[in-house]
């Protein structure tokens, strides 16, 4: 156990607001516009105004990564809303997207702030305009001399592994040598996504698509064809970290933090993890469930994180909700994930259908559901009742957070 | 037909921890940092032993055999001028967990296969020597 004979600290947070901006493709608005608008609603939402806000938290903000990624800073935020901050943190380090989020519920277990809003805003769809999704380091070309590169990225982009989707395709034709993981199963994660999509009115592809859809589309970087990559867009969500103390006054209802997976026990890199097949999400899930009682039965809807689908696939095994190797044939025919299955996963869409909010979209959509809004897409368990307890994950690869969260205290 | 590589090699910033690395082709050999304590070998290089935190670690040559764990063929179009290239990720046969990402060339992808033994051959690009990975020489 990793408390150290404490409560776990985060159980001292809620998340008592949420909000989000237009989500969408190409919408031609400035990240801090977004960011202002999600902010607004989030406010709102949670029943506060402007002026309770006293702690600001992002990831990443400040220049971060290729265009149309990073959001906009704190302190344009900060300058925007004109708030009065008692503490505010941003930075692209840590236990996946989320690690905003959990250092926001560090921020207000400690006395440091009371309510803090929490973004991540990209506008990536934007910045891409007609041309294609960048590799890393852009790809170089037109003359002027082309750029060298230090760091981790010496020992992958000279090989034209520039992107992600390189990188965790060598994982995914690694578990189909050594689980036998067929392209038809990593299908139901997009089969599945698709499904949920069409019952989300601000999901940005909702088109019905079959498995049949999915085996037919263009190779990116084999096994992973284009409907394994998450949509790039335009938007922000804000998430209103709060003391539980605040619980009885949120209009919504209090989201209960049970616990964060934060662990990186293995080699942070994407080549020399000793286990290709899980990587840092093995970590971050064992030290999760290290702070809580409960256990994966326990969890009434999944948010997977998706950036690549392979990605869910190997957060279902290292979350537990099957062994390991086996999260192929879980998924096999979808009915396991689906909303009225075993594990209800991505309701919302995920990224691959949902959009590229990265990460956060997925805690926005556990909430949703916590809180019984989910509308058409809203999961049902066994006997008519809504969630009790949401799981959601961030990241993968090299870098992963994980969030447990409940309707009721803990 | 796959290419050995994209259109354009994107390369190394050498400096004095990785120039070693990096221009070990130089003679055809390729090197990694061992511990002069532990007797580890040590990849990306460091300035201490991350296995015993030991300070002596020298170049030290290895046969250039490595065996494939992963692989994929990349046909998204990131480096404008590109055909399908095969990236692999080999680990090295003195110690399994020293991997590197590289290109698997002269090779079709339904001759790869994970598991099987490849060797080191260097493709020379300014002051940089790759280390790529194709059939073993014996065999070829």
């Amino acid at each position: 156990v990793t408390t150290f004979g404490q409560e776990p600290l985060e159980r001292r947070a809620i998340i008592s607001g949420l909000g989000q901006s237009a989500v969408g493709r190409r919408l031609g608005r400035s990240d801090l516009d977004l960011t202002v608008e999600a902010c607004m609603r989030a406010i709102d939402d949670a029943g506060l105004r402007r002026e309770d806000i006293d702690g600001l938290s992002t990831y990443p903000g400040m220049g971060a990564g290729t265009p149309g990624f990073a959001g906009p800073s704190t302190p344009e935020v900060q300058d925007a809303l004109r708030l009065r901050l008692n503490w505010h943190d941003g930075g692209g380090e840590g236990a996946g997207q989320m690690r905003a989020v959990i250092s926001a519920c560090l921020a207000v277990a400690a006395g440091l702030a009371k309510h803090v809003l929490v973004y991540r805003t990209v506008t990536e769809s934007t910045a891409q305009g007609d041309g294609g999704r960048p590799g890393i380091g852009g790809g170089g070309g037109g003359g002027g001399g082309v750029p060298r590169f230090s760091g981790f990225l010496q020992w992958s982009l000279p090989f034209g592994a520039v992107s992600a989707v390189n990188w965790l395709a060598l994982v995914a034709q690694r578990r189909m040598d050594e689980f036998d993981l067929t392209r038809e199963q990593l299908g139901q994660i997009a089969v599945n996504a698709r499904r949920n999509a069409g019952l989300n009115p601000l999901a940005i592809y909702r088109d019905p698509m079959t498995l049949d859809d999915y085996l037919a589309q263009r190779m990116i970087s084999t096994p992973l064809c284009l409907f394994d990559c998450d949509a790039p867009c335009d938007g922000s969500t804000v998430v209103v970290v709060s003391h539980r103390d605040f619980a009885p006054d949120a209009p919504h209802g209090a989201c209960y933090v049970n616990a964060v997976g934060t662990a990186l026990r293995g080699r942070a890199s994407w080549d020399q993890y000793e286990d290709l097949t899980s990587m840092a999400a093995r970590d971050a899930s064992a030290s999760m469930w290290e702070r809580t009682d409960l256990r994966p039965s326990d969890v009434d809807v999944a948010q997977l994180y998706d950036g690549f689908s392979i990605l869910t696939m190997v957060w279902l095994e290292a979350l537990g909700f099957c062994g390991r190797g086996e999260s192929g044939s879980f998924v096999e025919g979808g009915g396991n994930i689906a909303l009225d299955g075993l594990l209800p996963l991505n309701t919302a869409g995920g990224q691959l259908s949902g959009g590229r909010l990265h990460g956060f979209g997925l805690i926005h959509e556990a909430c949703l559901q916590l809180r019984a809004e989910g509308g058409e897409r809203q999961v049902y368990r066994s006997g008519g009742r809504t969630p009790e307890v949401a799981a959601v994950a961030n990241g993968g690869g090299p870098i992963a957070g994980s969030l447990l969260l409940t309707r009721q205290p803990g | 037909m796959v290419a050995n590589g994209p259109a354009l090699r994107l390369l190394p910033r050498l400096d004095d921890d990785n120039r070693f690395f990096w221009t070990s082709g130089e003679d055809g050999k390729l090197r990694f940092l061992r511990c002069r304590s532990c007797e580890n070998l040590i990849h990306p290089p460091a300035p201490r032993c991350p296995y015993c935190l030991a300070e002596y670690l020298v170049p030290e040559v290895v046969s250039g055999h490595a065996i494939v764990e992963s692989f994929t063929v990349n046909h998204q179009q990131w480096i404008p001028g590109s055909d399908p290239y095969i990236v692999g990720l080999v680990s090295m046969v003195e110690q399994s967990d020293i991997r590197l990402t590289t290109n698997l060339v002269d090779i079709e992808p339904e001759d790869v296969h994970i598991g099987m033994e490849v060797e080191v051959v260097f493709e020379h690009n300014d002051d940089v020597y790759l280390p790529l990975f194709g059939r073993l020489r014996s065999q070829a």
